[in-house]
């Protein structure tokens, strides 16, 4: 089993998407939620080493994270997975183990 | 599956409390067991008693406590971190000679390794923090 | 993982922040403390900005705030004695090894020989550390 790793800031704001995609193992998954959910988005100066390492990770957004941000999950990079709270427990319990980068 | 759920950040401020919450109630709705809810840094300040949020807003305090009512969860807020921050029980008013506790019903106060007991009894340790 | 008494799981403390600016590192050392009587397989990673919270010569007499760095020295009393510091995150900040505290414990397996316990690590090392860990702290 791989480990899930969570990101909850934008990476406008903080380094640690750019630590997780750093220090992710290949295989493993990159959940974005809260701030995170920015770090998600299409046409923004970080989505283009988001999609580089979908080739390595595979990655969800959390959707009501987007909605409150007045954001579109029609705007989420394609190959990102919108998920909701229940999905959120899934891939935690799917995983076998969670770094959450604070 | 048992989880462990750890908030490092105070209400309002942040939403690690707000998050941590949803993850709660949705893994108690899939049939999950919360074995814990430990309060770090200053998420021990959820456990406060004494905010007053304007009532339109959710009261997170509150919410806590009713979740942890109907579901028995164990809400710990960590003792060393609370004492620095305020964040005292009727004992620990007496042992400190304060005049007032703010402990929200259903919080209690104990030590770190309650943390560390966490990480090894639950199967997921989620962390919610800034 | 089974979770029945006795079990020894990986615990990863992940130290990402600088100290005093903020309280994460004082109270990771704090947890790091306690952790140490439950036996259990600890790790401790200093990476990004955690580096800072390894150098020697801190002085917080200017800042009214308690210097804690001398804490991470004894943590070799508490068997405590795999440190591992990111060696990108040292060089990207202008830093190396000798900017950090030296840290050692004594091996009861050999004789209580003095032992360094500060490993630096690179990017891959330290990918597949995180990876087998059982659970992760992060501060």
């Amino acid at each position: 089993m791989t480990m899930l790793h969570t990101v909850n800031k934008s990476p406008f704001e903080r380094n640690t998407l750019e630590s997780c995609l750093r220090l992710a193992k290949k295989g493993s998954a990159v959940l974005l939620f809260e701030d995170g959910v920015i770090g998600a988005m299409q046409n923004t100066k970080f989505s283009e080493k988001v999609s580089q390492a979908m080739s390595d990770l595979s990655f969800y957004v959390l959707g009501p994270d987007i909605k409150a941000r007045g954001l579109s999950e029609k705007k989420v990079i394609d190959g990102i997975k919108v998920v909701d709270y229940n999905d959120f427990v899934d891939l935690t319990a799917e995983h076998n183990a969670v770094q959450s980068w604070l | 599956m048992k989880f462990g759920i750890v908030i490092n950040e105070g209400p309002y401020t942040h939403q690690s409390s707000d998050s941590a919450l949803q993850f709660v109630k949705a893994a108690l709705g899939k049939g999950h067991e919360i074995f814990r809810i430990f309060f770090y840094h200053d998420g021990v300040n959820n456990g406060t008693d004494l905010g007053v949020p304007p009532q339109d807003d959710r009261n997170l305090a509150k919410e806590w406590s009713e979740l942890a009512e109907k579901h028995g969860l164990d809400l710990v807020v960590c003792i060393a971190a609370a004492q620095r921050r305020g964040m005292l029980d009727a004992d620990e008013m007496k042992r400190h000679g304060k005049n007032a506790s703010n402990l929200s019903k259903g919080f209690r106060i104990s030590g770190l390794g309650q943390l560390i007991e966490a990480g090894i009894q639950a199967d997921r340790l989620v962390t919610f923090g800034d | 993982m089974e979770t029945a008494e006795g079990v020894v799981k990986k615990f990863c403390y992940m130290n990402r922040k600088a100290p005093y600016g903020t309280i994460y590192a004082l109270e990771s050392l704090e947890v790091v403390l306690i952790a140490a009587a439950f036996d259990q397989d600890i790790s401790l990673v200093f990476a990004d900005d955690g580096v800072y919270q390894l150098t020697k010569d801190q002085d917080t007499d200017g800042i009214g705030m308690k210097n804690f760095s001398k804490t991470y020295s004894a943590l070799g009393d508490y068997d405590i004695n795999k440190i591992y510091v990111e060696k990108e995150s040292l060089e990207e900040r202008g830093l190396s090894v000798d900017d950090l505290q030296a840290l050692t414990y004594e091996d009861e397996d050999d004789d209580w020989a003095e032992k360094n316990s500060l490993f630096v690590v690179g990017r891959e090392e330290l990918t597949a550390l995180i990876d087998e860990q059982d659970v992760v702290l992060s501060f």
